[in-house]
């Protein structure tokens, strides 16, 4: 297959960062929460700002518009909380964004060779052509798994 | 015959820990990783100085016994801004001597949740992990985190012409644990 095939449908998340929205595969969502209290304790992983409880579980607060849109978000109206399927399980992580998110189904287009690595995939809806994210390569701390293993069902992008 | 199965509940395992301030942030430790409680004054004769430039965060030994032991500023060691200490925690069979502002109180903790995967730095050395406590997250600190094997070789050969006096008959604990 090469990068420029069209794949089938899949449902993604479309999530606002500032003036530009992006995607992520549906299945890597798990919700979208209000904010809440964040805690911040002694580290050196500067893409995380700290922590939030959400359902018992201690998560993870990233906040990748920096990366993406070149500034951090001034307001943060959700929190989408995102997993990555690691060697062991799955990794919470959870997502500031400026506004809300939207469920659709959208035919993909695999990222190139020449695309970014945090572009895993390109989809169009209502004529604007949006990033699919790869989590993976936006955030710290993600150990690569086998993409026969990764819940994310993107093909291999590769020509 | 058949006989009933009876489900016991199985217990909660549960630590007891302490809490500790540096630079106004709370960590726990483990009590049981904490050997003796001393108040800075109480050793503040028995300390020697170290000035090793790579290492900041240790400045004095104490000796016990027949081995020396490090004192590693806390607030140094976790890249805080530095506060004035109180307490010394003497580390359970270890080289190590941990300077802290002070004890914000013992309590138990039920449940210790591994630090989560995008955490990626020092960090996996200096936590066991994260616990709730009253809707707060506490990192639960590592003893064996705070130097390591080589780092200690290197505080050995530099205090090693130094004579360091024996503060274990020096004066009592403030707490023994």
């Amino acid at each position: 297959m090469t990068w420029t095939d069209q794949l089938d449908t899949c449902s993604c998340v479309l999530l606002r960062l500032g003036e530009r929205r992006f995607a992520l595969a549906a299945d890597q969502v798990a919700e979208l929460a209000a904010p809440s209290r964040i805690f911040r304790f002694a580290q050196k992983t500067t893409e995380i700002d700290g922590v939030i409880l959400r359902r018992g579980r201690v998560v993870p607060v990233c906040d990748i518009a920096e990366k993406l849109i070149g500034k951090k978000l001034q307001q943060r109206r959700f929190y989408l909380i995102a997993t990555r399927r690691q060697p062991v399980g799955l990794d919470w992580i959870a997502l500031p964004v400026s506004g809300e998110c939207e469920l659709i189904q959208a035919d993909l287009t695999p990222a190139g060779p020449a695309d970014s690595p945090h572009v895993a995939a390109w989809l169009s809806h209502k004529g604007e052509v949006i990033e699919v994210l790869n989590l993976n390569a936006l955030t710290p701390g993600a150990i690569a798994v086998s993409p026969r293993d990764s819940s994310m069902s993107l093909p291999e992008a590769r020509a | 015959m058949r006989t009933a199965t009876v489900h016991k509940p199985s217990p909660i395992r549960t630590e007891q820990i302490i809490l500790f301030r540096a630079s106004n942030q709370i960590f726990a430790i483990s009590s049981a990783s904490v050997q003796e409680v001393r108040s800075v004054d109480s050793l503040a004769g028995a300390a020697v100085e170290i000035t090793e430039p790579s290492l900041v965060k240790v400045r004095h030994a104490i000796r016990r016994g027949d081995r020396n032991l490090y004192v590693v500023n806390a607030t140094i060691h976790f890249g805080l801004r530095p506060t004035p200490a109180a307490l010394i925690f003497l580390l359970r069979k270890s080289r190590v001597a941990l300077l802290v502002d002070g004890i914000e109180k013992m309590t138990t903790m039920t449940r210790l949740q591994a630090l989560p995967g995008a955490f990626c730095h020092e960090e996996r050395i200096w936590y066991r992990g994260l616990t709730v406590l009253d809707q707060n997250v506490i990192p639960v600190v590592s003893p064996s985190g705070f130097l390591t094997a080589e780092e200690i070789l290197l505080l050995d050969a530099v205090t090693g012409p130094q004579s360091l006096p024996d503060t274990t008959e020096a004066t009592g604990p403030e707490l023994t644990l």
